[in-house]
């Protein structure tokens, strides 16, 4: 038998702390929207964290690894490092390494990239015609590496359904949890 | 409020604060570590040709082919807090068309555990040297240099450089038809 104890809890709250549990869930959405917004000012990223999605760059990095990346414009690319880029017609950023570079006298910069397990260089992922990639494709440089963490939001990925249950338990406990 | 879930809840959140506590004492133990060691690199034959470059435009580029020693003893840069090493030996150079050209000839993953006392005569190249154009044949500095990129079990990605570089120069004349080194 269900126990629907808990709807007791919301029937016992006066006015009050209802509208007290509902503000206590907007600031939690909102700070962690500010945190996120905050980051990418300062990392100058435009996704300042990112999950590891497949085993190219193996043994690296996993499936479920979490990188933190900068991506500050005056830091120049080089050689060996291992950039984050998206490429016209794919939606989800690659993270290889840069395994060749040509800068001109102006400054402007192409390079190729190819992951650690690669057998191959990456113009077959690169858009039909592409040589080369360029300073606007890219999305961060790899600078900090955590392992596993990022595995829940591949979970979230592979299992829609797991996502939606995450969200409502944790929303239901914010509002009707009481301290 | 002692009911099953909520110690669960404790418990759990509990242990995640452990492990991220440790986690990052991890990362602090090893940050000050400059990843430092002399490298010794030589360069034993040196062609240029011009070929088509398959891989890009189809026009005749400069491809080099090189072959070089190597020694290095990277033993002491592992600890506890070290994956893997993803060694790399680059060719810097400066053409009339680019200011700078870096292309990697070679690399090598290091896992913990691995050999990582490198005593290589006469290695060949892994990747093609192809340049950008026609800069290669009579370039009087071409710079080699061994780096790393340390990836820890946590913590940050550094790239160092070894300590000991080889400069050396193509030769003036193009190598004809199929001679290879």
């Amino acid at each position: 038998m269900m126990d629907f104890g808990f709807l007791d809890d919301v029937r016992r709250m006066n006015k009050r702390q209802l509208y007290y549990q509902v503000l206590n869930f907007a600031m939690i959405v909102s700070s962690a929207l500010m945190i996120w917004k905050g980051l990418m000012v300062v990392t100058g990223s435009e996704s300042p964290i990112v999950v590891v999605l497949s085993g190219s760059m193996e043994p690296a990095f996993h499936r479920g690894d979490l990188l933190f990346l900068t991506n500050y414009q005056e830091d120049p690319i080089r050689v060996g490092e291992i950039v984050v880029f998206k490429v016209e017609g794919r939606d989800i950023p690659i993270v290889h390494r840069v395994i060749k570079l040509h800068e001109k006298e102006d400054g402007t910069v192409k390079f190729l990239t190819k992951g650690d397990n690669n057998s191959v260089d990456d113009r077959g992922l690169y858009a039909p015609g592409q040589l080369w990639l360029h300073r606007k494709d890219v999305v961060g440089r790899a600078r900090g590496f955590v392992p596993y963490v990022g595995i829940v939001t591949i979970l979230m990925n592979d299992y829609p359904k797991f996502k939606y249950a995450i969200l409502a338990c944790l929303g239901a406990f914010v509002l009707i949890h009481r301290e | 409020m002692n009911t099953v879930l909520s110690r669960a809840n404790t418990i759990f959140a509990f242990t995640l604060s452990v492990m991220a506590g440790l986690t990052f004492c991890c990362f602090l133990t090893t940050s000050m570590n400059d990843h430092l060691s002399p490298i010794k690199i030589d360069v034993n034959k040196i062609i240029v040709k011009n070929v088509q470059d398959f891989s890009t435009t189809r026009d005749k580029n400069d491809l080099g082919f090189i072959t070089f020693d190597l020694q290095a003893d990277l033993q002491h840069l592992f600890n506890w807090n070290m994956k893997q090493l993803f060694l790399y030996l680059t060719a810097e150079y400066t053409t009339p068309n680019n200011k700078l050209n870096q292309v990697v000839l070679w690399d090598k993953i290091i896992r913990r555990g691995e050999n990582a006392r490198l005593d290589y005569r006469s290695l060949h190249s892994k990747y093609y040297f192809f340049d950008d154009g026609k800069g290669l044949r009579g370039n009087q500095n071409v710079t080699l240099t061994l780096s790393w990129n340390v990836i820890p079990n946590a913590g940050t990605l550094p790239r160092i450089s070894g300590v000991g570089s080889k400069t050396f120069q193509f030769p003036d004349e193009y190598t004809p038809g199929n001679a290879r080194i």
